[in-house]
């Protein structure tokens, strides 16, 4: 067996050692990408700034499980950092169970990190109820999706810590999509769609997304419409996000989705590498074993 | 009856709301909103399903000792030791049932989800040949495609640009063909169903 047979027979824990590798080693050195600024991304910032601070709430929806939470809970880390540091209020819902604790975790988290930044700087801090909001989780999606366009308030009756929604200073005289600006839905799935079909379509209401690479496809056609405003796409979308919120407002944080590009980047080019790798050695062992008949 | 009734609850509900749709009238708003607080209380019914099933599935499992029957035990313990303390102990950050979920669900599901960046290696450097024209010419999309999303691409010219074209033009004209597809189906099905032409979702073959 010759090297390029071996090759093409290399032992699938080679390649797992080797894309280990790719994925580790980034993180202990510090790579500086300079981030682009996609119009998907654009739109969305856009939006957000377009809120009059301190105005009516855009509602951020958690549509996501830990499996995609690495790709999505940067984009919602970004947007909530985005949305204090800019005096934007903002809910936070999922429409799935395990999203609101998801929701819960990163929210208490960005605005625990944030206050700790606005006391050292000496500005404003976010305070829960005021700011941001997190609503309970309630099953039926397109139910809910439907719902809140009729009466918020009667489908969030108590935010997540059981208080009345009616009590709290952030949802004061929202009473559905009429009053929110923009809905997000952060998804690892085609649940964006519905937010499509029943938020837009019956009510109108504006939405955006971010969604993992992996799924962004299926989302181009509604972007193009206009049935999008933004769209954030996967991990550089995050990354995107992040560095427009650096720029604009020198938030401190750790820019996950920034660091996380340089292990993305590098798996991404060891995959291509592979492909090609494994290309040439099926044509050379091809051509050999013409040969040899 | 059992077959002929939930045939015509489907089909005063189906023509019902979709005339509802067009008539903004108050009563028919009104209609349309205890239809919505009906769907979410249904909903609430979907998890007393969910986890009934489970509980249905992991007593059989231990009840006939087939393979692996103790990690059944562990699933029921679990599932009701977390409703425990969620119930009891309430879902803020800090309390146990948070911990859990953040410490023990949380990496546990994102590691299995992030084995796929092997299994997509070991699967691309075996499968992805280019053995057909068509192959090679997935190959070579999926490669720009790749180059494109990271921000290594401004080293090759043209790739960040000409992946956002594949995406948003040559993607978009198949995605919008056959969505328009699904959205005929849909339509149709819908339509069958409601008529009670189409009747498979009552379970029972016919």
């Amino acid at each position: 067996m010759n090297f390029w047979e071996k090759l093409s027979n290399l032992g699938k824990k080679w390649i797992y050692l080797m894309i280990a590798i790719c994925v580790i080693v980034p993180l202990f050195f510090k790579f500086e990408f300079k981030m682009g600024k996609s119009p998907s991304t654009m739109g969305l910032y856009n939006k957000i700034e377009s809120i009059a601070p301190d105005s009516f709430p855009f509602l951020m929806s958690y549509d996501y499980d830990p499996s995609t939470q690495g790709e999505l809970s940067p984009m919602a880390i970004a947007i909530l950092r985005h949305a204090f540091a800019s005096h934007k209020r903002v809910m936070l819902m999922s429409l799935l169970p395990q999203g609101i604790g998801l929701a819960e975790g990163v929210t208490s988290r960005v605005a625990k990190e944030f206050n700790e930044y606005a006391i050292k700087e000496g500005k404003d801090t976010v305070v829960y109820g005021t700011d941001y909001v997190v609503l309970p989780f309630t099953p039926g999606a397109s139910a809910v999706m439907l719902s809140i366009g009729e009466s918020l308030k009667n489908t969030f009756v108590t935010d997540y810590y059981g208080n009345l929604t009616d009590t709290l200073e952030c949802m004061k005289n929202v009473y559905n999509y009429n009053q929110i600006p923009v809905t997000i839905s952060l998804a690892g799935s085609s649940v964006p769609k519905s937010w499509i079909i029943y938020a837009y379509t019956r009510y109108n209401e504006k939405i955006a997304c971010g969604v993992t690479a992996v799924s962004a496809a299926d989302f181009y056609p509604y972007l193009r419409t206009g049935q999008f405003v933004g769209m954030l796409t996967g991990l550089r979308g995050a990354a995107e996000y992040e560095n427009l919120v650096r720029e604009n407002y020198n938030v401190e944080g750790r820019d996950i989705a920034i660091i996380g590009m340089s292990p993305q980047s590098f798996a991404h080019l060891f995959i291509i590498f592979m492909i090609i790798l494994g290309n040439i050695s099926y044509f050379i062992v091809k051509k050999q074993k013409a040969r040899s008949l | 009856m059992k077959r002929k009734l939930p045939l015509l609850i489907v089909m005063i509900l189906g023509i019902g709301m979709t005339i509802q749709y067009f008539v903004p009238h108050p009563l028919s708003m009104n209609i349309y909103r205890i239809i919505l607080d009906w769907m979410i209380i249904i909903g609430a019914f979907y998890l007393v399903l969910g986890i009934g099933g489970v509980l249905i599935i992991n007593y059989h499992k231990i009840k006939r000792r087939k393979e692996n029957w103790w990690l059944s035990i562990i699933t029921i313990v679990s599932l009701f030791f977390v409703a425990f303390i969620g119930i009891f102990n309430g879902v803020r950050s800090e309390t146990l049932f948070m911990k859990i979920f953040s410490n023990v669900q949380l990496p546990m599901q994102a590691a299995i989800f992030s084995l796929l960046a092997f299994y997509i290696t070991s699967a691309a450097f075996r499968s992805f040949r280019a053995k057909t024209a068509e192959s090679t010419v997935l190959l070579i999309v999926a490669t720009i495609i790749m180059i494109g999303n990271i921000p290594l691409s401004k080293y090759v010219p043209g790739s960040s640009v000409f992946a956002e074209w594949i995406l948003s033009v040559l993607n978009l004209a198949g995605q919008r063909g056959i969505l328009l597809g699904v959205g005929l189906g849909m339509a149709a099905t819908s339509i069958k169903i409601i008529l009670g032409i189409e009747r498979s979702y009552l379970g029972g073959g016919q």
